[in-house]
């Protein structure tokens, strides 16, 4: 089996764009938001939304870690390297982020810091043990996927005795996140989510089950492959139209009602629950996000440096909060295209490929750019430059 | 002529220092036991500052490129043959007959002669087989950390075939866009060669000289309007900027782009798009649509082109937006990449 081509066949695409529209009741206007921004890439990616009729309205959601990190937290890693002369080591994206004073991370490197990119954890460690006359801090960020990497980490760095490795924790729950757009005062009307594939394999379908419960919105994980989401489109669409607002699992082939028993309980031995944590979009949060235990408190970067995190205001023109909470479209945001770019990003959500505004920029903009207003292009066909 | 003393250089274990760049004697014998017998040439030979070429039949086009791969090798070639293809096909895609090219190297202070050994007769090899010599050439020293290994300049001349123009500014509504090859094998090599995959069956660069394929094409397309080898930026990027040059939009079919399986599944597994990533051997074309057969059958009867593909077509588009039909069946951009996914690829 062809396992990239399996799962993206036009073929079976059609089928089930057809029993999509055949389900969908022609008198109800359906919001799916899916919550990943895994997601949100293989949608606009793909086309997915012209396979489906118009009243099925899909809602990116805010599960892009770096698209749910307040500014402060970056701003927090700059002043490690810049004022305490760490090497600060994190995943790509995050060192595009913007930061205050015009900065990220990567713009704080110009200035002289030394902030690396790593592919995983072990890489900051690897880094740890190459260079032991230096601090190496990790900037930790995202959901429960990239937590159990951060905790095996920290389990090597102990057993080894590195004692100039130590952790800047963001790590934060989806569960909670879904509560919170859920529960937004004036918040956006969601039917049912496309629950994560990737955290879900660690985490398990029935780490949902208060969330569906409690607000009585069907859930269904799906793989992260086009023909996953249609059918877990079409899946949604059967608990809509029946008035069932259970979790159910499409992406069974990985994701099994406990999820990763082993990777959990790392986890658990490591982390412990914040009382609260500020997301960008979603305010501040309980119970939202993971911290170091006390046990671990030596490798805990917040209590070796004094760098306390301080809230920071988004840019003001930037609409990154409303979009993680799916109220406003990326193309809604007045600097979208023009002032914010992949290139030249303003808000977070135009920083990952997994953010909405980056997918859709990349992607998808064909659809609602307008066409220039001037006719003068900056070329002359045909011309030809004298022999 | 009078000898210099020109003992034997230690290709074994030597490395290159300071005075291989310092005008001396042990330049010389650089020169004479390493650079000479790799790219021999009449012109080279002479040992002048520069080369007197003979007049040429029509009008001339210039094309250099700096080469600065990282490994210096690679599967399918090295920074050598790279360095005289690169230049090699820049002439071609105006349309030109590539005559003679120039090189300069940049050392840094450390490199094993055995290496540069290799580079430069890789770099005569690849001359030799396009049948392109390198007429004249520099080299300089820099201190350890100043380089890596060694950078490679090399620039070109060809002469105009005939009175076809081609250029990006051509491509028209309509128009059949065409691909001589598979996409992305180059960067997927050096990707997978920096990343240390131990991949079944290693991924090869594409990298080749395109004149004759070129000369094929045009000979049974000279229609053709526009030519541009998708290197830095892949695919992706030459059709943006050729469709910016234009002013117009393209629209490709997914299903036809040829992607071999070992590339696409490392993309796959680093979350990369063959689209972006860089060929060193491959040549987009763009003809009017009723050559659009005749075009990709001309590529495929030539080694270099047999997996050329008629790929998608130029649309109307003030917005210069290139678009592509999905195998799912949806519709996407096919955009810039943002920031620069791959460095020193080539």
């Amino acid at each position: 089996m062809r396992y990239i081509d399996a799962f993206r066949d036009g073929e079976l695409a059609r089928g089930l764009a057809t029993a999509i529209a055949r389900d969908a009741d022609p008198a109800r206007h359906y919001r799916l938001m899916e919550f990943c921004g895994g997601h949100t890439h293989a949608i606009s990616r793909f086309g997915i939304a012209d396979l489906l009729p118009s009243h099925i309205e899909l809602i990116h959601g805010p599960g892009c870690p770096v698209c749910v990190l307040p500014v402060g937290r970056i701003d927090q890693a700059i002043r490690l390297a810049l004022d305490h002369g760490v090497m600060l080591c994190s995943y790509g994206d995050t060192l595009r982020v913007p930061a205050s004073d015009k900065l990220s991370l990567l713009r704080a490197r110009a200035q002289g810091a030394d902030v690396r990119m790593v592919t995983s954890p072990l890489g900051a460690l690897a880094l740890a043990r190459q260079h032991p006359d230096r601090q190496v801090v990790f900037l930790a960020i995202g959901f429960e996927t990239t937590t159990p990497p951060t905790a095996v980490a920290l389990q090597q760095a102990r057993a080894l005795g590195v004692g100039n490795f130590s952790v800047l924790c963001n790590h934060v729950l989806t569960p909670a996140a879904m509560q919170a757009i859920l529960t937004a005062e004036g918040g956006t009307r969601i039917d049912g989510f496309i629950g994560p594939a990737h955290v879900s394999t660690v985490i398990g379908s029935a780490a949902y089950e208060p969330v569906a419960r409690e607000h009585g919105k069907p859930i269904v994980i799906a793989g992260f492959e086009p023909l996953d989401v249609m059918r877990a489109i079409q899946m949604l669409l059967q608990q809509i139209n029946t008035g069932r607002a259970e979790v159910d699992n499409e992406f069974t082939r990985a994701v099994g009602p406990q999820g990763n028993t082993k990777a959990r309980a790392l986890v658990d031995e490591v982390f412990e629950l914040r009382d609260s944590f500020e997301w960008r979009g979603l305010g501040t949060l309980p119970h939202s996000a993971l911290r170091l235990r006390p046990a671990w408190a030596a490798f805990d970067a917040e209590q070796r440096f004094a760098a306390p995190y301080q809230p920071v205001p988004d840019h003001k023109a930037c609409e990154c909060a409303a979009i993680v909470r799916g109220e406003k479209r990326p193309e809604q945001c007045r600097i979208f295209g023009t002032a914010c770019t992949p290139d030249h990003p303003v808000g977070s959500c135009m920083v990952s490929s997994e953010g909405a505004c980056a997918a859709h920029y990349s992607y998808g903009r064909f659809r609602t750019a307008p066409a220039p207003h001037s006719t003068d292009s900056p070329h002359a066909p045909h011309s030809q430059p004298a022999a | 002529m009078h000898r210099i003393p020109n003992p034997p250089l230690d290709l074994a274990h030597g490395r290159v220092d300071m005075s291989h760049g310092a005008g001396g004697r042990a330049m010389h014998q650089l020169l004479q036991q390493l650079f000479l017998p790799a790219l021999g040439n009449p012109w080279l030979l002479q040992g002048d500052d520069g080369a007197r070429l003979p007049e040429a039949n029509g009008r001339l086009v210039m094309a250099t490129d700096a080469h600065v791969v990282s490994p210096l090798f690679f599967p399918g070639g090295d920074i050598g043959s790279l360095a005289v293809h690169g230049t090699l096909n820049d002439v071609a895609v105006m349309g030109a007959r590539p005559l003679y090219l120039a090189a300069s190297f940049v050392l840094e202070e450390g490199l094993p002669l055995a290496d540069l050994a290799r580079i430069v007769r890789s770099m005569g090899d690849a001359a030799k087989a396009a049948g392109v010599p390198v007429v004249t050439g520099d080299t300089k020293v820099v201190e350890r950390g100043k380089a890596d290994g060694v950078f490679i300049t090399t620039t070109g001349v060809g002469v105009m075939t005939g009175p076809l123009y081609l250029g990006g500014a051509n491509a028209q509504p309509g128009d059949a866009v065409i691909i001589s090859g598979t996409l992305g094998d180059h960067g997927a090599a050096i990707l997978s060669v920096r990343e240390g995959l131990a991949l079944d069956s290693p991924i090869v660069s594409d990298s080749a000289a395109l004149h004759g394929l070129i000369a094929d094409l045009l000979a049974a397309v000279p229609t053709t309007r526009v030519l541009r080898d998708p290197t830095r930026g892949g695919l992706a990027a030459t059709l943006n900027e050729i469709a910016h040059q234009s002013g117009v939009g393209m629209v490709l079919d997914e299903a036809a782009l040829p992607v071999r399986p070992a590339v696409a599944a490392l993309c796959e597994l680093l979350g990369l798009d063959p689209l972006n990533l860089a060929c060193e051997g491959r040549v987009v074309a763009i003809c009017p649509a009723e050559e659009a057969d005749t075009a990709v059958a001309a590529l495929r009867a030539h080694p270099l082109g047999r997996d050329a593909a008629h790929i998608g077509s130029v649309a109307a588009d003030a917005r210069c937006f290139v678009q592509m039909r999905t195998r799912l069946g949806g519709q996407r951009m096919v955009d810039w990449l943002a920031g620069d996914a791959l460095p020193r690829i080539c």
